[in-house]
């Protein structure tokens, strides 16, 4: 099992670790729910290090990127951040990531740890007609916290004595601080103002502890990933493995804004519009429970007598104390007031189909592009 | 180190048993399942009159990540069911011993107390602290 370069901190934090893929992760230190709440009210510090992290240099990458992902990042400013799907040729989600983009010269790709391998396989072949690209995975060497919450911006000001407000959303900054490189975006995977810190290896239990010590006080604490799932699944944000996979296509779910037919072509194009053309046979929709229970991951999703789909995504929802989800069912059923049945434990429990996000924070500023 | 009192019989799947009267017993799950498990936030019980098996799942709790079976730790009747831990799921973690009780069992085969555990032998179970 791998550890990421804050493994003795979560020990000395007591937290309750979990193997996540291939590493060790922290999964709480004190209950969910309190580091649920934590980061809603206040601020939340995640060790995100398990990420997959790529650089993409040289005077072909910009049309690289655009062939490989289904956003536009023609949109995008330098210093700006764009989340996309990657599609394979049949539309599937090979993976979701954020697009880095300093100049037309120079990105960098961050996307799911499980994917890790896959993507850059996928990266490699796909660059095959592109002369002058380089691709380095950066995951071993350049490490990732998420400082998130509405008192992030103070918190991070007060750390590095800098200002950060100029940032907005999905924009991004990097300078050198105490002879160190780092990179901070305003973005984050909880529904919450916040940031992602990105720095070497070697000086990431630095930048953490010093976070810590400066503001811990305040109420900043640790977070594991127990808490990282309700805050995104509150705010409808969407997990690979579970809500995505490469037989799902982005058009059949939330995220069908993400693709822009409207751009040159790009891997995946043709499916999706011929897919687009003939409509969706299912649709990811959101789920609150009108009776008792909670949707798990896996759960049948019953109208009538009949399955209709399955929840991709299930939990008590902190914020709303409601049991909440995300499920992949027929497209006719997936509009908000629908009554459907989730089955659990043989049982057929009520829920109804709502809008997400679940959960919306007043604290959050600016949109996706 | 977890609570576990001394009056009380235990099992291998962390249930505690407490003998009310020849053959009435209370159940519930113990101080070091609760705390493995934190944030209760589901519980589900049985039907009052159910008849249940020693050994066979009779509840299901749920924090915040999964769900778990709880197990029946003697076979017998439910004849009463602790309505306020489906209520207020976390009065389980708050007194798992006391107000976070799960359920009465009328049993039906008093020898299978022979297989439960005393604290000593729980004991030896919880430790050491995974």
């Amino acid at each position: 099992m791998k550890k990421t370069p804050l493994y003795d901190i979560h020990l000395k934090f007591h937290a309750k670790m979990v193997s996540f893929h291939d590493y060790v992760m922290p999964l709480q230190y004190d209950t969910i729910i309190n580091e649920h709440h934590r980061t809603r009210n206040n601020a939340g510090l995640f060790d995100i290090s398990h990420m997959g992290r790529f650089e993409v240099a040289g005077d072909n990458a910009f049309p690289f990127i655009q062939n490989i992902i289904t956003n536009d990042a023609d949109k995008l400013e330098d210093m700006q951040v764009l989340y996309t799907p990657v599609c394979n040729e049949h539309g599937g989600i090979l993976d979701d990531i954020l697009v880095y983009k300093w100049h037309k010269d120079r990105f960098m790709l961050v996307g799911n740890c499980v994917n890790r391998e896959k993507n850059f396989l996928w990266f490699q072949k796909q660059a095959v007609p592109y002369p002058r690209l380089e691709i380095r995975d950066l995951t071993d060497t350049v490490s990732l916290i998420a400082l998130q919450g509405p008192r992030s911006l103070p918190i991070l000001e007060n750390t590095f004595n800098r200002e950060f407000s100029f940032l907005n959303r999905f924009c991004f900054t990097d300078f050198i601080w105490d002879g160190v490189q780092i990179i901070i975006s305003r973005t984050g995977y909880t529904g919450e103002d916040g940031f992602e810190i990105f720095t070497n290896a070697q000086n990431m239990a630095n930048i953490w502890n010093l976070l810590m010590d400066k503001n811990s006080p305040d109420g900043l604490g640790p977070v594991g990933l127990g808490a990282r799932d309700t805050l995104r699944l509150e705010a409808g944000l969407l997990l690979y493995g579970n809500d995505m996979d490469e037989t799902i296509t982005p058009l059949e779910t939330t995220i069908d804004w993400t693709v822009k037919f409207d751009k040159d072509d790009f891997i995946g194009k043709v499916s999706l519009l011929r897919q687009k053309e003939k409509g969706m046979e299912r649709k990811l929709a959101g789920i609150e429970m009108i009776d008792r229970g909670i949707p798990r991951n896996g759960y049948p999703v019953v109208k009538g007598n009949e399955i209709v789909g399955k929840v991709t995504s299930g939990s008590f929802s902190p914020s709303t104390n409601k049991n909440i989800g995300l499920c992949m069912i027929r497209s006719s059923f997936a509009k908000a007031g629908e009554e459907l049945q989730i089955q659990i434990r043989n049982t057929h429990y009520l829920a109804r189909v709502v809008d997400t996000p679940f959960y919306k924070s007043k604290n959050m500023i600016g949109c996706h592009i | 180190m977890t609570n576990i009192p001394n009056e009380l019989f235990y099992t291998k799947t962390h249930e505690w048993v407490k003998k009310i009267s020849q053959s009435v017993v209370i159940m519930g799950i113990t101080a070091h399942a609760q705390e493995q498990l934190r944030d209760i936030v589901f519980v589900e019980l049985p039907s009052l009159g159910k008849e249940l098996k020693a050994g066979e799942a009779c509840a299901v709790v749920e924090s915040v990540k999964a769900a778990y079976d709880i197990f029946s730790p003697l076979s017998g009747k439910v004849i009463k069911i602790n309505e306020k831990i489906q209520e207020k799921p976390q009065r389980v973690n708050e007194d798992p011993y006391g107000e976070g009780w799960f359920l009465h069992i009328e049993i039906s085969d008093p020898n299978e107390f022979n297989a439960l555990l005393s604290q000593a032998q729980y004991q030896a179970i919880c430790e050491p602290a995974p």
